[in-house]
């Protein structure tokens, strides 16, 4: 059942492999976290400014990604990514094919996923911040940018980090689903290598070992980093 | 109007969207057995999880642990690759059952849902104030009583809106069902797209689907929670 001498490093097991596809997870994970974060602070950014068109797209875009399912996105991104990434190279003149690799199109995806839900948990956390604070800052005269970095920012990671540390682990999950896009990380690796010898339930368990080692110890890692953030309030 | 259901059946999009409508069925039918053996599964491991007993307490924790850190396409693939591969169960009565992808997409969405909704519904038991057990415990009441009139209404009236969250995600979660060749929604677009290689109008038209399945169980909670917290009613006399 569980064959344990196919997990050895070297061109007999599948080690090796497996480690290299969880560095691959990893990555897109990181990539994916990264770029979401950014989107998401532009989506909050869109739904918190008085304009109506801008928050009517940004709450679209929320509410359609969040109520479709991850592996829908997926495939649209993935199939259909090529095709309005040749249009828009069209309208600046170039008409070849371009085709984007399979760990480009799947962060993409996964960063689109990850942003709704970041955007929800970075929200919550600038409206948590009293108001009086940005008055305060005012009066003490600092312009709008030293407000935002040095009053606002570092209270709105306060109060997102448990957020943040949530859509982490919801990222590092969701990166399992981007194996239908042929990128090898660990999903991906954990179908070859069952197809190859034909034994899924081993490679399978590892998989999930490889995951849950993941994201308990990310876990942990955000547990420290909330500790420290909040080092003033307990 | 004939004008407009010729242009209708010339389009893509609406062609497709019907065709994704015949999945709908599939779809429901794993969402129909899965949700409510889920939630009452989900009830009794929030109340064994709170339980004195360390040892059940200490087991439902650790199958919470697990599955809530690995990615639900592991445990369905687990149980759809992994478990046919092992010898002993394709001998048993169990294959009748796990050969059927549909019977391992409801075994894999449940397990996963009980972890999640024993969770929520943890928060919810241990959020009952002391004094309102302390009241029904005046009144005589049993352990049973206790918790079926005074703990559990409580309870699940307050988790309503986070157990809407689990609801929802389970809606989306049944698309994953379709990477073990089940036909349902996620699949059919797939096949859609393999077929007329227009990948944007075949995903619109199960997106499509799934948004409003999303909205319709946004109005069940919403109503759910109207119903059962009347206390936080408007009143609009």
């Amino acid at each position: 059942m569980f064959k344990f001498e196919k997990l050895i490093f070297g061109d007999l097991g599948w080690g090796d492999e497996f480690l290299f596809a969880t560095l691959m997870t990893i990555t897109v994970s990181i990539l994916s976290m990264g770029l979401g974060l950014c989107l998401a602070i532009i989506t909050v950014w869109a739904k918190l400014i008085t304009n109506k068109i801008t928050r009517f797209i940004a709450n679209f875009y929320t509410t359609v990604v969040r109520g479709v399912p991850e592996l829908l996105v997926i495939y649209l991104i993935f199939f259909g990514g090529n095709s309005v990434i040749m249009s828009i190279a069209k309208l600046f003149g170039y008409n070849g094919y371009i085709e984007l690799n399979a760990l480009t199109i799947g962060t993409i995806a996964i960063a689109f996923i990850s942003a709704t839900y970041s955007s929800e948990v970075l929200r919550a956390a600038y409206l948590a911040v009293n108001k009086g604070q940005v008055e305060a800052a005012k009066a003490l005269g600092l312009n709008k940018i030293q407000i935002f970095f040095k009053v606002m920012g570092p209270q709105i990671l306060r109060h997102a980090l448990p957020g943040i540390g949530n859509v982490w682990q919801i990222t590092l999950k969701d990166t399992s689903l981007i194996s239908v896009t042929g990128l090898v990380e660990i999903m991906r690796q954990t179908r070859i290598a069952s197809n190859v010898e034909h034994s899924p339930l081993t490679f399978l368990i590892t998989a999930a070992f490889l995951y849950l080692f993941l994201t308990t110890f990310s876990g942990k890692f955000f547990k420290v980093l909330e500790l420290n953030y909040s080092k003033g309030y307990n | 109007m004939q004008n407009i259901l010729e242009y209708l059946n010339q389009s893509l999009l609406f062609r497709n969207f019907i065709e994704v409508l015949l999945g709908l069925d599939n779809t429901l039918l794993l969402l129909i057995i899965s949700l409510p053996v889920g939630f009452i599964l989900s009830l009794i491991f929030a109340i064994g999880r709170v339980s004195e007993n360390k040892f059940i307490s200490k087991t439902i924790a650790s199958y919470i642990f697990v599955i809530r850190g690995t990615p639900l396409l592991v445990q369905i693939y687990l149980i759809y690759f992994g478990l046919g591969s092992v010898e002993f169960i394709r001998e048993s009565f169990l294959w009748y059952l796990l050969r059927e992808p549909f019977w391992c997409g409801v075994l894999a969405l449940t397990i996963n849902t009980v972890a999640y909704g024993s969770e929520i519904f943890r928060g919810g038991i241990q959020s009952v104030t002391k004094g309102q057990i302390e009241s029904g415990l005046s009144l005589g009441f049993n352990k049973l009583m206790l918790l079926r009139k005074v703990i559990l209404p409580i309870a699940l009236r307050k988790v309503l809106p986070s157990y809407g969250n689990e609801l929802i995600l389970m809606v989306k979660a049944t698309s994953l069902v379709s990477l073990t060749t089940y036909m349902e929604m996620t699949g059919i677009a797939r096949k859609i797209m393999a077929k007329t290689f227009a990948p944007v109008e075949a995903f619109i038209a199960a997106g499509i689907l799934y948004l409003f399945l999303n909205f319709l169980m946004v109005q069940f909670v919403k109503y759910l929670e109207w119903k059962y917290n009347p206390h936080l009613r408007v009143s609009h006399t």
